[in-house]
């Protein structure tokens, strides 16, 4: 049984259809990536798996329980965490207390304290910004800020939308290295991004997603080597 | 440059500034006259800063359930006057019965306490109710759907609890520890107004500890910010609206309480002025804001009081007293025009409305 498994999903905007019968399965410890042109649903996908969207058909499973009945909020309690697109900082409050919100569905003091100090061992930067406006901040710490934030809640799947976006390269590579560290420290994550390269450069697998549909998936290695990918995403001739 | 400048200037522009300037010449006049004339003593001046104290007070907490439902959910809950009337209208009631068992002035505090516990209880409640009722299903409707819907619900919210309580003025009884006056060296000061300034104080730091250091508050700024993040963090939404309402609707039923103590009757209608008041006072400091509702709050109460003796009885204005309820929408109106962010303007207000 794989921890996160999307079957066949069907998603509308009102009366427009965003997925065409998404499917796709995360392993315990995998990086996946969704790599896709702007549109072609990638946000829809995590939105969907987060509960913020209700598919009209198709299944979302954590750990092999239907999340259908779940609304976004209960759905961080199974144990899932998304850092938003636009990283969505609470810009009027202090980071620490954008990290408190992030364990919000936690009660242990002793694990949000052990949370704390891991996500500052992370970003020592937060750390020393602790008791500033998250506003106030560069891009990159909200980045960071953002990753952190959602690192709190002990999760055991982290999606990421667009953690590079709006970064400059130096700090697109730090945040990359972060999610190879956050998945070595034993988190599953489902990454989407429109920086392919990038994005397949640590993966483990990865999908291709094209106007609401997978058209492609394999190993992130695969990938990168296949002629389709490197035209449409990768850059290459 | 400046005929650009020059062309620019409409009709209304011209009219708006002469009309400001008008305004702002007879205030800075009608003052200067006033105080130049000496026709009141030190001591007058003092008792009406202390009841403008008292009635900024009274207005903060009632303010506080308008800022606070705005900077959550970007609407006016034009309903919360009733939300304010409901609580004190009924708390007359729990202290007739304190009295029918001697507790009223045998148990002072206590007897307080109970009577702001229902106040606070009874709006509360029906705050929850308004919001369950009037306004969830309505959310993500126009804007301007659920302020009709609160201007219906107010309606029906009053003529509610004429039918339960009467049309008639209901008095609620003096307490004989708050007869009289305290001396402060030579400042006089009514007891009622004491307790009406220390009680809205200490309910202000209560209710900006709330907000700003409990679970709790720190939710409810993380949900005016961005609802669907804010359930990313695995925060019930809803439930923080729901407790919105109930902190403002206690706020106002405590405030409700504080009013009575000034003006000792209530009626079903008694939430009309307040409720207006503390929504200018909301918007003077800048609604969404909650230290700017308490500021605003404390400078229309100020203003209130003092105004209409200070530069209207200098312009020789009749019975300037009865004119304080024109200087509120005065302030009200211009605020608008001129700087419709309020004194504390939330900045965020224009990107996110």
């Amino acid at each position: 049984m794989s921890l996160l498994e999307v079957e066949n999903i069907h998603t509308y905007y009102g009366n427009i259809q965003a997925l065409r019968g998404v499917s796709l399965k995360v392993e315990k410890g995998e990086i996946v990536t969704l790599i896709g042109a702007n549109g072609a649903g990638k946000t829809t996908t995590l939105r969907t798996i987060s509960g913020l969207l209700k598919p009209r058909e198709g299944h979302v499973k954590l750990e092999g329980e239907d999340l259908a009945s779940y609304m976004a909020h209960e759905i961080v309690y199974k144990g899932v965490a998304m850092v938003p697109e636009g990283r969505g900082v609470f810009a009027r409050l202090t980071v620490m207390e954008n990290l408190e919100m992030g364990a919000f569905s936690l009660s242990n003091k002793e694990q949000i304290n052990r949370n704390l100090e891991r996500v500052f061992t992370l970003f020592p930067r937060l750390k020393e910004r602790r008791a500033q406006v998250a506003g106030t901040l560069s891009g990159g710490e909200q980045q960071m800020l953002a990753t952190g934030r959602a690192l709190m809640a002990s999760p055991s799947v982290l999606l990421m939308d667009e953690p590079s976006m709006g970064l400059a390269p130096v700090l697109v590579e730090v945040i990359f290295d972060t999610i190879q560290q956050i998945n070595r420290e034993g988190v599953t994550i489902l990454l989407v991004e429109q920086n392919a390269l990038m994005a397949l450069g640590v993966a483990h697998r990865g999908y291709v997603l094209q106007t609401g549909e997978i058209v492609l998936s394999d190993s992130a290695e695969k990938l990168r080597k296949d002629p389709t990918v490197q035209k449409a995403y990768l850059g290459m001739e | 440059m400046i005929r650009n400048w020059i062309q620019r200037i409409t009709l209304t522009d011209v009219i708006v500034w002469g009309v400001g300037i008008l305004i702002l010449t007879g205030v800075v006049w009608g003052s200067i006259v006033t105080l130049g004339i000496g026709k009141y003593s030190t001591a007058t001046w003092i008792d009406l800063t202390i009841s403008g104290l008292a009635l900024g007070g009274v207005y903060a907490l009632i303010a506080l359930g308008y800022t606070l439902v705005y900077g959550i959910l970007r609407m006016i809950n034009f309903a919360h006057s009733e939300v304010f009337m409901s609580g004190p209208f009924t708390a007359t009631f729990a202290a007739q019965a304190l009295i029918a068992i001697g507790w009223w002035n045998r148990y002072p505090w206590l007897s307080l306490l109970i009577v702001m516990a229902v106040a606070a209880a009874v709006s509360s409640s029906i705050a929850i109710l308004l919001e369950r009722v009037a306004y969830r299903p309505l959310r993500g409707a126009p804007r301007l759907v659920p302020l009709i819907t609160a201007i219906g619900a107010s309606f029906f919210l009053q003529y509610t609890f004429r039918g339960l309580y009467g049309s008639g003025l209901k008095a609620y009884p003096e307490m004989e520890i708050f007869k009289g006056v305290w001396m402060l060296g030579s400042v006089r000061i009514f007891k009622t107004q004491a307790a009406a300034i220390v009680g809205a104080i200490v309910m202000m730091l209560i209710l900006y500890g709330i907000v700003q250091y409990t679970k709790l508050g720190k939710a409810m700024r993380s949900v005016s910010e961005d609802k669907e993040v804010a359930a990313l963090m695995g925060i019930n939404v809803d439930r923080v609206i729901t407790s919105t309402f109930a902190l403002g609707g206690a706020s106002a039923g405590v405030a409700g309480i504080l009013y009575l103590l000034l003006f000792p009757v209530a009626n079903f209608f008694m939430g009309f002025f307040p409720g207006l008041k503390a929504f200018t006072a909301a918007v003077l400091g800048g609604i969404g804001n909650v230290p700017g509702a308490f500021l605003g709050a404390m400078v229309l109460g100020l203003l209130e009081s003092i105004g209409p003796n200070l530069f209207l009885d200098g312009l020789g204005v009749p019975a300037a007293g009865q004119l304080k309820d024109a200087i509120a929408f005065t302030i009200l109106v211009f605020i608008l025009i001129f700087r419709p962010s309020g004194i504390l303007g939330e900045r965020l207000t224009q990107t996110k409305a």
